[in-house]
């Protein structure tokens, strides 16, 4: 009990002085013994979310011109500040369900980059969350994703070492069944839906075989497969110290019922185990609002009011260690600006991202603002795109991730420092 | 592990062999050996790994015979598998059957949705129902992609044709479609049947062309939207591409507008992209982004008939660009029509970077992660020397010294799908319901028939030996052993390492099996052993 306690408090240090120490463990922890290292988690938004009643501009007249069913109120307009846009500066707005971020702003850790997104124009969901993922707009045979060649150059870099998780095989965790495309690569990385099935499991008997199991690789000539059994065989300790079970998230921070509130809470639960966490996955769905959109209220509202919460609760409980985080949101591309014959809206372009950390300039919607005049959309029918995707992610892992040498991660794509939105300054 | 003095005989064997190939030009394998581990390594390398009994039966009739007897599945007699999966229905049915079955009726259903959203109560916040799509008819539509599943596992776990269900495997995988991809999960079924099964021990041109003319790669790769970005025709075509039953009729400007947003705008490259680099020349196979271009431009036109409605391929002279084009310096004359597709095909199948390419490939598949160059050398040639016969070439390979150097010998890391069905071949079980496994191959990182990227999945052990997939085999082979997988019988658990693993363990390994107290437990520290993961 008392260890656990201690564990949970003091993550590896105390194991490494109870005398359990994984080899990982004591490579990340004596990392950790110089400046924490930084963390990146990434939300992917599957299915496309409508980035205009997300993030609304309020400012803009056209909007209401093209949405006369599910247009977002002008912050103060209808009276009842719950259906109306939540001011951010005075041409943007947040929907009013994502009241939950505004603290954020306020504190000038919450950054949007609005009109942003793909150079390539699909609007098929598959082929742009693919581009998405590997960050090569147009190019289907990409063999991995951003993510893993982040991982990669981190490995090749010499401040690599320094890097939270060098080695461990919480490195790189998803809270999803499968590994999703951006995390795909040589580079290991690893799916989880619950970190606490982790683990031999069979019922009795099941832990003399998990302990011969481990004997076999821990003794196996096999250098692939025993090195990789080895650093299973920690991690299942690791987890099972940790207790997933019984962990006490902080600051009163309260996660939705939900399976993104709980992968989210996973997340935190494992950043503060310090196994070396550097860069985490979650996904949300529900966001293919064809029919029925609703505005304030409604599906797309409800959608949004789990992710707000969601991501309060981890920016809520992980406290000061947002000082090393960054959250970053995205979607593969936009809807269109006109609203569809079903009070829903079909495929677009451009959309919105959030990044939200300790190291963020927020208070600060970044990107030009096309316009969404006919002729400012992208094939007249769209929200148009100023800022590519690609310069929002190679800012994120050059400024807040340290990466030295971006250009590997973004293949056909020139890294210049001048098109990043400016997110850390 | 330990490496026995029979693999260096074949060694020295290989020597002389490689010797009379240069002089003959045509293999003649000298005599095979007939020990376990020799004969273990044939049957996971050329299928998914030995059933109790196989050793003896394969020992008995020759390795030869039993290789040559593999390369012509045609002469095998396989009614154990026709026999469980005669009750999957959506296996026969062809493009169209499975879209008006399953398809159609969920495009309608969502019309339906839509048109009620349309007509119903204004105050669209309380009626967030009707935009939600029928849990019964979801289900439903992915039938015939749960039966296709099934049918993989039960054919790779039960054939008598092991060799071409690996050579279906590897065809699919190397021409790439998932299913995930809009009406693909219709569309894969015909696709594996008709465009890559027949041909996987025929010639690759054939093999190539079937892909190429396939709906379910039409659409895949976007090709079937890919049109002659100066035509005249555009805005028409696209509204004869969508119509139902490729009828013409008028349709609204504003309606128009509205359906044609997924309509042909213009060129689409992809298609002519990865035909060069991932179908046949590979990456640096030395084509250029002009090259892509103009192979693009030959393919305009090859499009799908009724997309929507399991449509099969045909060509729409309107939209092809019908001027010449120059592809890797030859020159296709203007006005060829349908014919300048098939010209890039001809070139690409005869291009000696297609057959290092193909060559590569299937040596990484059958020998070692990093193809013996002198193999692959010998491969090309013969794939070269005999039009692309893909039976030569593969016989080439399961007949060279490398392939039984030994070196060779389990350096190969079993893919999840390998795993599970080398696992359930070798334990003898009988498999009532295959969708339990067909779970497992997914939560082991390797979902059938989704495979995002055209690449397919990676043929190499990096792929697949991480932490997390560890763990999940070692789960699986607990559940296997222990007879608790659903929809999985294990009447027999086999009571000795050997009857589950040929050739030899590591001491380690045997010695936590010899601490074992039952027979489910040796069974599960054998199937999860560093040993039985490399094949």
């Amino acid at each position: 009990m008392q260890s656990r306690r201690v564990f949970l408090k003091n993550g590896a240090f105390a194991l490494v002085s109870l005398g359990f120490a994984p080899s990982f463990v004591a490579r990340t922890a004596y990392a950790q013994g110089r400046a924490r290292a930084k963390q990146l988690v990434t939300i992917f938004q599957r299915g496309a979310v409508d980035g205009l009643s997300v993030i609304v501009p309020f400012g803009d007249s056209d909007y209401y011109r093209a949405r006369p069913s599910i247009a977002i109120a002008r912050p103060g307009e209808k009276g009842d500040a719950a259906v109306a846009a939540v001011d951010l500066d005075g041409f943007f707005g947040f929907n009013p369900r994502l009241r939950a971020l505004k603290p954020f702003w306020d504190q000038r850790a919450l950054a949007i980059v609005h009109a942003c997104g793909s150079p390539d124009s699909t609007r098929s969901h598959f082929d742009a969350q693919d581009y998405m993922e590997t960050a090569t707009p147009g190019v289907k045979s990409t063999p991995d994703g951003w993510l893993n060649r982040y991982l990669r150059a981190r490995e090749d870099d010499s401040r690599g070492r320094d890097a939270a998780g060098a080695g461990s095989p919480f490195r790189a965790v998803s809270l999803t069944p499968q590994l999703p495309r951006m995390l795909q690569g040589s580079a290991p990385a690893l799916a989880m839906n619950q970190i606490g099935q982790f683990g031999i499991r069979g019922g009795a008997g099941a832990d003399g075989v998990g302990a011969s199991f481990e004997a076999q690789y821990a003794a196996a000539a096999d250098r692939v497969l025993g090195g990789t059994g080895r650093d299973a065989f920690d991690a299942m300790k690791m987890l099972k110290v940790a207790d997933p079970s019984r962990y006490q998230p902080e600051n009163d921070a309260d996660y939705p019922r939900t399976p993104f509130g709980q992968a989210l809470r996973q997340i935190a639960q494992l950043t503060k185990a310090d196994v070396g966490l550097e860069v985490a996955f979650a996904d949300v769905g529900g966001w293919d609002t064809h029919v029925n959109q609703g505005s304030s209220q409604g599906q797309l509202a409800n959608r949004l009011d789990d992710f707000a919460r969601g991501i309060a609760a981890l920016v809520t409980d992980l406290g000061s260690r947002m000082a090393d985080t960054v959250i970053l949101t995205m979607s593969e591309f936009g809807r269109a600006v006109n609203e569809n014959g079903n009070r829903g809206t079909d495929h677009g372009h451009g959309n919105a991202m959030m990044a939200i950390g300790g190291g963020v300039h927020g208070g600060k919607v970044y990107g030009r603002w096309p316009g969404l005049s006919l002729e400012q959309r992208h094939e007249r029918r769209d929200l148009a795109i100023t800022t590519d995707f690609r310069d929002v992610f190679s800012e994120v892992v050059v400024r807040h991730m340290g990466v030295r040498d971006a250009q590997p991660i973004f293949p056909g794509y020139a890294i210049d420092q001048r098109r990043f939105p400016g997110l850390f300054g | 592990m330990r490496i026995s003095t029979l693999p260096a005989i074949l060694c020295s064997a290989g020597l002389v062999l490689g010797t009379s190939l240069v002089l003959s030009g045509a293999p003649a394998p000298a005599s095979l050996p007939d020990d376990d581990q020799t004969i273990g390594h044939v049957l996971n390398r050329t299928g998914f790994g030995a059933r109790p009994g196989d050793i003896e039966r394969v020992r008995a009739m020759g390795l030869e015979r039993y290789i040559d007897e593999q390369l012509h599945p045609e002469r095998l007699a396989d009614p154990d598998v026709e026999r469980r999966v005669a009750g999957m229905t959506t296996l026969k049915m062809s493009a169209r059957q499975i879209a008006e079955e399953f398809e159609i009726p969920q495009i309608q259903a969502r019309r339906a949705r839509q048109a009620s959203a349309k007509n119903g109560d204004k105050d669209d916040d309380k009626r967030p129902a009707t935009a939600q799509p029928d849990p019964e008819m979801q289900r439903r539509a992915n039938g015939p992609l749960i039966e296709l599943s099934e049918q993989k596992i039960l054919r790779a776990v039960y054939s008598t044709r092991q060799l071409q269900e690996v050579l279906v495997d590897f065809w699919f995988n190397h021409f790439n479609v998932d299913a995930r991809k809009g009406a693909d999960r219709f569309m894969l079924t015909d696709y594996e049947r008709e465009a890559i099964r027949p041909h996987v021990l025929g010639k690759f041109r054939d093999l190539v062309e079937a892909t190429a003319k396939s709906p379910a790669m039409l659409f895949y790769l976007d090709n079937w939207m890919s049109a002659d970005p100066n035509g005249p025709h555009i805005e028409r075509q696209a509204r004869a591409v969508r119509g139902p039953f490729g009828r013409s009729f008028l349709v609204e400007p504003q309606q128009a507008a509205r359906q044609n947003k997924n309509a042909p705008k213009g060129l689409n490259e992809n298609y002519g992209r990865e035909l060069m680099e991932l179908h046949t020349l590979g990456v640096d196979g030395g084509y250029t982004q002009k090259d892509v271009t103009e192979v693009a431009r030959a393919f305009t036109g090859w499009t799908i008939q009724n997309p929507r409605m399991g449509g099969s391929y045909r060509f729409e002279p309107r939209l092809h660009d019908p001027g010449q084009k120059v592809v890797l310096g030859q020159v296709i004359k203007a006005g060829g029509d349908e014919s300048d597709g098939e010209r890039v095909l001809d070139m690409l199948a005869r291009h000696p970077s297609t057959a290092r390419f193909i060559a590569t490939k299937l040596v990484r598949r059958f020998v070692a992660d990093t193809p013996p160059a002198a193999l692959v050398d010998r491969a090309a040639v013969r794939f070269t020397e005999t039009g692309g016969d893909l039976r030569e070439v593969t016989r080439a390979i399961l007949t060279s010294p490398e392939f039984f150097a030994a070196d060779a010998y389990r350096a190969k890391v079993k893919t999840p799908f390998e795993f599970i069905v080398s696992a359930v071949r070798a334990t003898a079980a009988e498999i009532e319901d295959a969708r339990p496994l067909v779970r497992q191959v997914q939560e082991q990182g390797m979902p059938l028939y989704q495979c995002q990227p055209p690449t397919g999945y990676k043929d190499s052990a990096d792929a697949w030996v991480n932490t997390g997939a560890l763990v999940s085999r070692m789960n699986f082979a607990l559940a296997l052993a222990s007879n608790k997988l659903r929809g999985v019988a294990v009447s027999e658990t086999p009571s000795s390492a050997s009857a589950i693993v040929s050739g030899g363990l590591s001491e380690p390994t045997r010695a936590t099996i010899a601490k074992a107290t039952s027979a489910p437990q040796v069974a599960a520290l054998t199937l999860g052993s560093p040993e039985f993961q490399r094949r």
